[in-house]
């Protein structure tokens, strides 16, 4: 979403922003549903799903979570010095953040340097040594997970040429023609991709491996850091969508030192009070009202899973909110009963020395960061410490 | 997580992607009807205000709950542009601002109007892929421009997927690959 969609939401009237504010161990959601007649839980999905294999831990390795964290400049993941002197970096999963995180790495500096990355991985990125990307997925090319907009920039990356394996790729020309649009275009490009590989004197490539699942992070002589991965060789049962990856047994090792999974996001439990599904990561509902517990609902990725481009996301929060108002008008949120509201919140954040931050507030921050943009040509240099933000928004 | 909590805005990982990546498409996703730099704030353009000769058009849309909004508006101003300037009640249009990073400016034309638009670009069908309710006349409404010739068609504004009920796994096998 742009700053300026958000901005006009910010400035009704009847909207109030507080950051700084940890719910569920600064502000209960059972305090939250005393004090409003509904609360909404539209908290997206900040964690991750680990591949669950031996040496996962090994430096070297990454979340993709956390990857991005790092080049967008989330305080949390400042310190993560990801080391970039290997040549051949591989990434598991296929979605849109796994061809994101392969943009990062393989883009020409020249083009980094106009956007908001932060300038830290801006300048480890111009000292990189990562020379090849390879994007792994369990299945085949017809249930590659990512959209067709992020494979066009991989195809369109200068300098890079793509490194297919046409023997993945068996059988798919026949099926073409029956495909929905959508896939077909993209499982088009993919082809031309195979077909055409790109500038030959490219010193960067990137390609796509299918039909492989990650069973071993390898380590060097020392065990020390990650020097490769052990991936096990699939084969697919069933066709479209809901084809299944099945072991074959045999496995292949590929020599990288730089392993990054992005095989998906996760929703954490952000209260006891508040139900949750562990098995999906997510919070259980019924078109966003929460199982068990009136006056609670949830929109987004905490509400479905963490799949979903805008459109999607914002159509859903569209329908959490259409819910939230059908309730409102039938009578099952109760009205009658006044709440304080913000008032007693912030009363509540005071007792406990939580001091908040507006919108007004975060205005200055955000001022601050396109001022530092200004001076190095971007459109703005992120803050990555939250102390040093606070100071701003409080000054 | 605390050390986060000022992020919450912007912490949706669909955001901290477009955050890097935005600024790539930025430059490449304007229409020939919009030249030089672009500043776009919501109800004000800047650039087509002053530099376009005062030609004025009819547009009709279709909106969502069969209510036609009629406008008059001027030549050179992309669809988008339009719905943003004359503030016309359309749920979400144009999320990403004509930057060619979603779809929610989908629009439905008449098919003889749409056999007049100019060239849709590789970029524009991508996006287009994505949007619910495809049709063999949908375009996205940032990527074209009001012409004379263009005066009087009516522009459907479609459906998007309400119904929550809909489980994303039993979705029709036209809807888009998952992200």
């Amino acid at each position: 979403m742009s700053l300026t969609v958000f901005t006009q939401t910010a400035q009704h009237e009847r909207f109030s922003f507080h950051g700084n504010v940890n719910v569920g161990k600064d502000v209960t959601i059972d305090e939250l549903r005393q004090a409003y007649h509904a609360v909404v839980l539209s908290y997206g999905a900040e964690g991750n799903r680990s591949m669950g294999i031996p040496g996962e831990d090994l430096p070297g390795v990454f979340s993709a979570k956390d990857f991005v964290g790092w080049y967008n400049g989330l305080p949390c993941n400042k310190e993560l010095h990801p080391d970039l002197s290997c040549e051949t970096a591989v990434i598991l999963g296929q979605g849109n953040v796994a061809l994101d995180v392969a943009r990062i790495l393989l883009a020409p500096v020249e083009m980094l340097k106009e956007t908001d990355i932060t300038q830290n991985s801006l300048e480890a990125l111009a000292n990189s040594k990562v020379r090849r990307v390879l994007i792994v997925g369990r299945r085949g090319p017809l249930q590659i997970a990512c959209t067709i907009k992020e494979l066009r920039e991989m195809v369109n990356l200068p300098k890079v040429r793509a490194d297919m394996l046409p023997a993945d790729f068996k059988g798919i020309a026949e099926v073409l023609k029956d495909l929905p649009r959508p896939r077909k275009r993209l499982t088009e490009l993919m082809m031309k991709a195979v077909k055409e590989g790109g500038d030959d004197k490219a010193e960067k490539c990137w390609g796509l491996r299918f039909f492989r699942s990650p069973v071993e992070v390898l380590a060097g002589a020392d065990g020390k850091r990650a020097t490769g991965i052990r991936l096990a060789l699939n084969k697919l049962e069933g066709s479209g969508e809901s084809a299944r990856a099945e072991v074959t047994g045999q496995t292949e090792d590929v020599d990288c030192g730089l392993i990054i999974s992005s095989i998906g996001y996760k929703s954490i439990p952000i209260d006891p009070a508040v139900p949750f599904d562990p098995r999906r990561a997510i919070v259980p509902n019924e078109m966003g009202r929460v199982q068990d517990t009136a006056g609670l609902y949830c929109s987004g990725w905490v509400k479905r899973g963490p799949t979903g481009v805008i459109a999607t996301t914002m159509n859903d929060s569209f329908d959490t909110a259409r819910v939230l108002i059908q309730d409102m008008e039938d009578g099952k949120l109760d009205l009658s009963v006044n709440k304080p509201g913000a008032k007693a919140i912030t009363a509540l954040l005071q007792t406990r020395g939580v001091r908040t931050v507006l919108f007004s507030q975060w205005e200055k921050i955000n001022a601050e960061e396109e001022k530092r943009g200004r001076s190095l040509g971007k459109p703005r240099e992120k803050l990555l410490d939250v102390d040093e933000m606070l100071k701003i928004a409080w000054s | 997580m605390s050390a986060c909590a000022l992020r919450v805005l912007l912490q949706r990982a669909a955001v901290m992607r477009k955050a890097a990546h935005q600024t790539f498409s930025q430059t490449r996703a304007f229409p020939q009807c919009v030249t030089g730099s672009y500043t776009y704030s919501r109800g004000i353009n800047t650039l087509t205000n002053s530099l376009r000769a005062e030609e004025k058009v009819t547009v009709h849309f279709l909106n969502r709950d069969g209510k036609r909004i009629s406008v008059k508006a001027l030549t050179g101003e992309s669809l988008l542009d339009i719905v943003v300037n004359h503030d016309l009640d359309i749920d979400g249009f144009g999320a990403c601002e004509g930057t060619l990073a979603c779809s929610t400016c989908h629009l439905i034309f008449e098919e003889a109007v749409y056999k007049k638009l100019g060239p849709i670009s590789d970029e524009e069908m991508d996006m287009l892929d994505l949007a619910y309710g495809l049709t063999d006349t949908s375009r996205l409404g940032c990527q074209v421009c009001l012409r004379k010739d263009l005066d009087g068609m009516i522009l459907r504004v479609p459906d998007v997927i309400s119904d929550a009920r809909v489980d994303s796994e039993k979705e029709s096998s036209t809807a888009p690959p998952k992200v």
